[in-house]
């Protein structure tokens, strides 16, 4: 497969901060990378640096083999977290606007003539998803792209996605909903400016657990574990406890005398996330 | 105690907004409203306030309702304190209760570093967390909160869960909105909306009940009508239980049953 990006040990520091650190990855043709973590975390000025938007420190970025540059760039489609849309022009004239720069054809059927800040959250995504990928990019770099978005329209957009790259495209979605992370061939995870995690949904899930509690004594069960400084949620009628084992689950019951069952079970992408930028 | 709603009706300005809803709140549940953009969450939320009078149906509803309004629900130009402090003070708490539940709160939601801080200064996550608190400090029977982990990540979500959890046992009822499907599995129970109308309502398990036929799993792009992308690969629902071709069986999970009922209801395949 063609590596349409490479980013390596790139470094990003803003005067004392370290905002990317050392930080590498690649995306090849026909795959979908996921780019997750907290905010803060570094993945927007990842995607600045990789733009060619923001000069970096040290380290080296390859789009399809070249440095960033204005002709490399025709060949990239970029949804940015505000959209990158006009807001006060129609999306039809925000389209006209994309295909003068890019050169690309006019896109068929009907184009809203609404402007876009009088458009619903969702169109406004998918106004944005039009204009970003009219001229038919190699590269697509979507940073949270189905946001604010309900659970069809973003089934929709990951649709428009997929088929992009199954033609061939590569693309890199940060999204700080796990769930979206099936959607991706590969993940990578960031904290705190570094690369903590990379690999398949199953490859980093593989192995790691969290405890769910079964309990008719739920209240007294979530204080007790909260006291011992565990962080714990509600699960349906159970509780889950994060970064703990069962063991030390148990023990903490049967010292309050609360009756229940601990079991270890396979941990959400979620909970990996939060064991890993907690370590 | 239970609280309810029963066939909730909402017109606004002559167009439809709700219609057919029912809810039973039991007290330390947790219900999760999910939809789309124009689905009606916070038309919901909105009529569960007693801010929109409903067309019709009934409620039952309890004295005391915190809300956190969709967008966080503070005020950016007031510190954390202060916030916090205006709600203490509508709700005529005394100086030695609010500060008792002002220490609770810091503790539930790690704010106390930035208690000084103008709610402006807040990362989305810190706002957030402090909107639900303010939601939450008077210890309502029931508080509403309206996508209270958009645009949240990963990390302040849980300790958001954390926080809501914390509430749920010591007998608030929640109602909360969402756009995220594992968010509403966390919660007891589900009201998922479409347009209005209720598209399913229940706990996981029922809700789970609600999918006749099977559900399949394909690599290539299947020809049925009921078809989705999930992954790399295709959801083909088939009503009547027949198998595509080269297809493997699978146990729906919520997502799988919410956009089953969806493309029945709207009889259309999704576009691939």
């Amino acid at each position: 497969m063609t590596k349409l990006v490479e980013v390596s040990e790139l470094v990003k520091r803003y005067s004392e901060q370290v905002a990317v650190d050392e930080a590498s990855l690649e995306i090849s043709e026909g795959e979908v990378v996921g780019l997750l973590g907290a905010n803060g975390a570094g993945k927007t000025t990842l995607i600045r640096c990789l733009l060619g938007l923001l000069d970096f420190d040290s380290g080296r970025v390859s789009l399809l083999g070249e440095s960033p540059n204005r002709n490399v760039l025709r060949r990239v489609g970029y949804v940015p977290q505000g959209l990158g849309l006009y807001s006060e022009l129609t999306v039809e004239e925000n389209l006209d606007f994309r295909r003068e720069i890019f050169g690309s054809p006019r896109i068929e059927g009907v184009v809203d003539d609404r402007r876009v800040d009088e458009l619903p959250h969702g169109l406004q995504r998918r106004a944005a998803f039009t204009a970003a990928l009219a001229h038919r990019p190699q590269i697509l770099i979507l940073d949270e792209p189905t946001s604010g978005v309900g659970p069809w329209t973003r089934a929709e957009l990951w649709d428009t996605i997929r088929a992009e790259v199954s033609n061939g495209a590569g693309a890199l979605v940060t999204t700080h909903h796990l769930d979206e992370a099936e959607y991706c061939d590969r993940l990578v995870l960031m904290a705190a400016g570094r690369v903590v995690k990379s690999g398949s949904l199953s490859e980093l899930i593989s192995g790691e657990t969290a405890v769910e509690v079964t309990t008719d004594r739920r209240d007294e069960a979530f204080a007790a574990l909260t006291e011992a400084a565990l962080l714990t949620v509600l699960s349906g009628s159970k509780l889950r406890v994060v970064s703990a084992d069962e063991q030390q689950v148990t023990r903490i019951l049967s010292a309050e005398g609360i009756a229940g069952h601990a079991a270890a079970v396979a941990a959400s992408l979620d909970e990996v996330f939060i064991a890993t930028s907690s370590r | 105690m239970t609280w309810s709603v029963e066939k909730l009706r909402v017109e606004i300005e002559g167009r439809l907004a709700l219609c057919d809803v029912d809810l039973r709140l039991e007290s330390g549940t947790v219900t999760a409203v999910v939809g789309g953009d124009g689905a009606g969450k916070t038309t919901l939320c909105r009529v569960l306030t007693g801010l929109l009078r409903p067309t019709s149906g009934s409620l039952s509803l309890p004295a005391t309702i915190g809300y956190q309004p969709a967008g966080s629900g503070s005020w950016g130009d007031l510190t954390v304190r202060e916030n916090l402090r205006f709600v203490g003070d509508a709700h005529r708490f005394s100086n030695a209760h609010f500060s008792e539940r002002l220490g609770e709160m810091m503790e539930a939601t790690a704010l106390g570093p930035a208690i000084d801080r103008l709610a402006m200064h807040l990362s989305g996550g810190m706002r957030q967390k402090l909107g639900v608190a303010m939601a939450l400090l008077p210890r309502p029977e029931l508080a509403v909160l309206d996508e209270p982990t958009t645009g949240v990540d990963p990390v302040s979500r849980i300790e958001l869960w954390q926080l809501i959890t914390r509430s749920v046992t010591s007998g608030t009822t929640i109602v909360l909105t969402t756009t995220y499907l594992d968010e509403a599995a966390r919660a007891g129970t589900i009201l998922a909306l479409e347009a209005g109308s209720p598209l399913a309502y229940g706990t996981l398990t029922e809700i789970g009940r609600l999918l006749p036929g099977a559900l399949w799993s394909t690599d290539t792009q299947p020809s049925e009508p009921h078809r989705w992308r999930r992954g790399g690969a295709w959801r083909v629902w088939s009503p009547d239980g027949h198998s595509p071709p080269h297809a493997s069986r699978l146990e729906p999970d919520l997502n799988d049953v919410l956009t089953a009922l969806s493309l029945a209801t709207n009889r259309e395949g999704m576009k691939s």
